[in-house]
């Protein structure tokens, strides 16, 4: 296998073709990793609660990201290169939504303000590829962050769930956000798994400065947390009365007791001290 | 596509386009849906609408809405009316022209193809 990255294989509007699009209907797992991002990405876009927004969904796929969104009580807007994956959109039949066919590299074609705020699971690393001659990566990133700045309302977000290949492409992705005029950082959950992990580019558009957000790490996740059984114990072997000592015999006492020999009561005179006349 | 998307649509993107908004609607086939009235959303997206250009296309698909947005209090007769404008009707096959250039936006299926 040359390589497990679909950017690598084809450009998305031929890669995402009617048998790709399927599977987003299909495949349980599929939809739930889908669902999940698309829940943790709407957390990291802090909205307000109970107010219903409108939302723009960059790389909309087949809706699953925009029937989360639908499902907390918001309209949404969604954008995509495949015209396979909007026709599986459409078959699902979304009351709130609306689609578009659309090329991110090119622009996001909305006046500007539009929108309270923006979602992408998986899909911005898409836009680092040059698939024509007249590609630039670079040039691509900065129309699309540029044309979403403005179409964004002052202090909304944009939250970008991505795959990035390598360090080097998180920084072209970043320099072209900021050169648009977004403030924000990366924020990875659980930074230490292999397959949990997952990167959110969380843009701010205007506004005052905000904190970037923590991201998730595995002690607020559900697994079993690591201790060792010292801890657990206390110390290593259970403590023990040092010898002579009033409870050692006291002990010792009530061991042989136990084995059913003849031992002396305990009295107020049992392992006390002899004065010094002895 | 609804006439929410289209009034926040612009063909900004096209070269030597300034304004792009709003796009022509030539319209073959629409239905008319049903979206649930969500008071609060419409209270909060009537401020981003524009409403010279929802009036006008509102117009054009028989629906009536006064020439200007009251100011203050807006009864729910009217929010209703403009929900009405804004998400039932939906656009299955047609075009989009664009008001500079006249390039034109095909929609198939209820899905305008923005491409350039």
């Amino acid at each position: 296998m040359a390589s497990r990255r679909p950017e690598h294989s084809a450009p998305p509007e031929i890669f995402y073709n009617e048998s790709e699009a399927i599977k987003y209907t299909t495949n349980s797992r599929m939809i739930a990793i889908q669902a999940q991002m698309s829940g943790r990405a709407i957390e990291l876009l802090a909205l307000p609660d109970d107010s219903p927004r409108l939302i723009l969904d960059l790389g909309c796929g087949s809706g699953l990201s925009g029937q989360v969104l639908e499902e907390m009580g918001h309209t949404w807007v969604g954008l995509d290169i495949s015209q396979a994956m909007l026709n599986v959109c459409r078959s699902r039949g979304s009351e709130s939504g609306d689609i578009l066919l659309s090329d991110l590299g090119e622009g996001v074609p909305f006046r500007a303000g539009a929108f309270d705020g923006a979602i992408s699971i998986s899909c911005i690393q898409w836009l680092c590829n040059a698939d024509k001659s007249t590609h630039s990566p670079v040039q691509r990133l900065y129309r699309f962050f540029s044309s979403l700045y403005s179409c964004l309302c002052r202090n909304s977000r944009a939250v970008f769930q991505f795959y990035p290949e390598n360090g080097s492409q998180i920084e072209l992705i970043t320099a072209q956000a900021m050169r648009a005029g977004f403030t924000g950082g990366l924020v990875v959950d659980f930074p230490n798994s292999t397959k949990a992990k997952k990167m959110f580019l969380v843009l701010f558009a205007g506004g005052t400065a905000q904190q970037l957000p923590k991201g998730l790490t595995e002690s607020n996740d559900n697994t079993v947390p690591y201790s060792s059984k010292r801890e657990i114990t206390g110390r290593g072997q259970p403590s023990r009365a040092p010898k002579k000592s009033r409870q050692w015999i006291l002990d010792k006492k009530e061991r042989r007791r136990r084995q059913g020999k003849h031992v002396r009561a305990d009295t107020k005179y049992t392992a006390r001290k002899r004065s010094a006349r002895f | 596509m609804k006439l929410l998307m289209h009034n926040m649509l612009s063909s900004m993107g096209l070269q030597n386009v300034t304004v792009g908004f709003p796009l022509k609607i030539v319209a073959n086939e629409v239905k008319d849906i049903s979206v649930e009235f969500d008071k609060k959303f419409m209270k909060r997206i009537i401020s981003k609408v524009d409403w010279n250009a929802l009036r006008d296309t509102a117009a054009q698909f028989g629906v009536k809405l006064p020439t200007e947005l009251p100011n203050g209090n807006i009864s729910d007769e009217l929010l209703k009316q403009i929900h009405g404008a804004l998400m039932e009707i939906e656009i299955i096959e047609g075009k989009l022209v664009c008001p500079e250039t006249g390039h034109e936006f095909p929609i198939n299926n209820g899905i305008p193809n923005m491409l350039f």
